[in-house]
């Protein structure tokens, strides 16, 4: 009764194909986007900037980067946090070297490099598929971490290995740099998700989603009705890394500011989570992409906070208490829902149709 | 050799021309000298018993597999092979004897791919989805809207088609192969594991489309009552062999066809 569809006619092919067809998620989205562009900004304080909005927004948009590699295209891979220090440390080397250019134009010429960077490492997919890629990616992960440990010319010869980031503006506010307010940093951060994600779902609905989503179902098929597998697959790498390149970029420059490629890139910090959101979000799934990084930024604070101003643990025990906690929800979560949150999602709507009525 | 090529050759005349077609995995050889040719407009079948190689014949024929002798006359001209991209383009389509459809896409998207190759908008405008591409989208919808009108395909149009039963699957991916507006149809046992009623859609289906979009169709089939009554001519393979061809009429009294495939009903 909620949310029912009953009366919505379409009379043309374009409103049917809409990627918000029905007028309760037009109106849902809106409000969402309202809240987002307009009150938000007003009342975000540091602790909501640090610890949960830009985190989210950051690891969305590294999870729709897989989530269109892995859930569309269905080439795993386990090399995000390896591209996310390419797009770091591309926008650190032409922030260095061009210091008046503007930052958006920084971060997404970083997310180009990185997207050449992921064509590159695509290229093994063509050959091998499954476990044996996600083998193949894992390589790339090790080698980008190492290249950029490896060869000072990346972090400018400095001593200690790190890099940080120097302050740039939009329309004469920082974003960058320590002295961004936190409105600022989440608004840059928005913006270019926002842009981003409905790209990435005008992408899948066109002709592009359609030959990734062929690939990943039936490769014979789709290379029989004239889709070239090398020409997709590589096309997925390139658009999945742009992704995640500039989320990388982003995780640099607006959140972190100083990074250590072996400690902010590490498999265990970026690639394993990301891989974890867009599973528990749901593979193949837009919703999917946001859930799931919401679910994995927030619970280690939803924990803690369990844990220790509830419970009463100390810091260090409640730390170890989360890792297992994480772990074991991950599986619960696997076993009771193998399709994800954005699945949880579509069955509540299907009730909401129904509610009431229990049938 | 091009689409073009193709729908200039009058109906009745030789389309696909193959001659001398032997194909080896390492020892084992699938076809073994094997030449025939499929006329412009006509049904033409392939039968023979289990493992006589039509299937290979098909996968030759559309270029997923490389004949390890002879050439293929496609369109008037002489190739050694096919390639499966090249064969989309010129306007072959093909379904498979095991299902190969793109189980994770709703029907709707499924028959959306057989468009793919007429779809030219380049990634920057579909990523922006502006007006060319949102038109694009509406012509190509249209199309295959009237393939789901003739397959009767309506009410599953949002369905997931891993969850369809299998007469249905068939009939989308026939949909699918029939979204590409081919030249040629090569129809791999459509009508396998069908009950009567089923295979009775089947084949009204598949004449329609060769009485009204003048398709031509390669048909592989066990059905022998479907086989002789819609094909135009047949040719019979057995260990990759060809034993006999011609009219139906004529395959059914070729002696060397009844002693290896058709058997005898009464002795």
């Amino acid at each position: 009764m909620i949310y029912k569809e009953t009366g919505q006619y379409k009379s043309s092919y374009k409103s049917d194909h809409a990627i918000f067809p029905l007028l309760q998620d037009k109106i849902a989205f809106s409000t969402l986007m309202f809240i987002a562009f307009l009150i938000v900004p007003l009342v975000i304080n540091s602790y909501w900037e640090k610890a949960i909005l830009v985190p989210f927004l950051i690891f969305s948009l590294a999870a729709i980067g897989l989530n269109i590699l892995t859930g569309y295209c269905g080439q795993v891979s386990l090399g995000t946090g390896g591209f996310m220090a390419v797009g770091a440390f591309s926008t650190y080397k032409i922030m260095t070297s061009f210091p008046d250019m503007n930052i958006m134009i920084i971060i997404l010429i970083s997310g180009l490099i990185t997207a050449a960077v992921g064509i590159l490492f695509g290229l093994p997919s063509l050959r091998i598929k499954g476990f044996y890629l996600a083998v193949a990616t894992l390589a790339s992960q090790f080698f980008l971490v190492w290249l950029f440990n490896k060869v000072p010319w990346f972090y400018n010869y400095s001593d200690t290995g790190q890099i940080t980031v120097s302050e740039r503006t939009m329309f004469n506010i920082p974003v960058t740099g320590a002295d961004a307010p936190p409105y600022a940093t989440y608004l840059f951060c928005l913006v270019l998700v926002v842009t981003l994600s409905f790209a990435a779902k005008n992408l899948i609905r066109s002709k592009m989603g359609r030959s990734w989503m062929a690939i990943r179902d039936m490769d014979i098929a789709a290379e029989i009705i004239g889709v070239p597998p090398l020409k997709t697959k590589l096309s997925a790498f390139a658009i999945s890394s742009f992704y995640i390149g500039v989320a990388g970029a982003l995780y640099f420059a607006v959140f972190l500011g100083a990074i250590e490629v072996t400690e902010s890139f590490d498999i265990m910090t970026i690639s394993f989570p990301v891989l974890f959101m867009i599973i528990i979000g749901g593979l193949g799934s837009m919703l999917g992409s946001f859930l799931g990084a919401a679910f994995i930024v927030t619970l280690p604070i939803g924990l803690k906070f369990l844990m220790v101003d509830m419970v009463g643990l100390s810091a260090v025990t409640a730390k170890h208490f989360e890792i297992t906690i994480w772990g074991l929800l991950m599986i619960v979560f696997l076993i009771v829902e193998p399709h994800g949150l954005a699945r949880l999602w579509s069955i509540a709507k299907e009730k909401l149709r129904r509610w009431p009525f229990p049938y | 050799m091009s689409l073009e090529d193709l729908k200039k050759i009058p109906y009745g005349k030789t389309a696909i021309e193959l001659k001398n077609i032997s194909l080896a995995f390492g020892g084992v050889k699938a076809l073994t000298d094997v030449s025939f040719e499929v006329k412009k407009g006509e049904v033409f079948a392939i039968i023979g018993p289990n493992g006589a190689g039509k299937s290979s014949m098909l996968n030759v024929i559309n270029g997923f597999y490389k004949p390890t002798s002879g050439t293929i006359n496609f369109a008037g001209t002489d190739r050694g092979e096919m390639e499966p991209e090249l064969a989309a383009k010129s306007g072959i389509a093909r379904t498979f004897q095991n299902i190969a459809l793109f189980k994770g896409m709703s029907t709707l998207d499924n028959l959306m791919t057989g468009r793919l190759l007429k779809q030219k908008q380049n990634f920057l405008m579909q990523a922006l989805y502006l007006g060319p591409v949102a038109k694009e989208e509406e012509e190509h919808r249209e199309k295959v809207e009237r393939v789901i009108d003739f397959l009767d395909l309506q009410s599953i149009r949002r369905t997931p088609v891993g969850s369809l039963p299998y007469g249905l699957q068939k009939r989308v991916e026939l949909g699918r192969a029939l979204a590409m507006e081919p030249e040629i149809l090569l129809l791999d046992e459509p009508m396998a594991g069908m009950n009567v009623e089923e295979k009775q859609d089947m084949s009204r289906f598949v004449l329609t489309v060769n009485n009204e979009l003048k398709t031509t169709i390669v048909l592989i089939e066990h059905d022998m009552g479907v086989v002789m009554d819609i094909s135009d001519r047949i040719v019979v393979l057995d260990y990759g062999k060809k034993i006999g061809s011609g009219l139906p009429k004529e395959i059914r009294n070729n002696k060397a066809v009844i002693d290896a495939y058709l058997g005898v009903s009464d002795d």
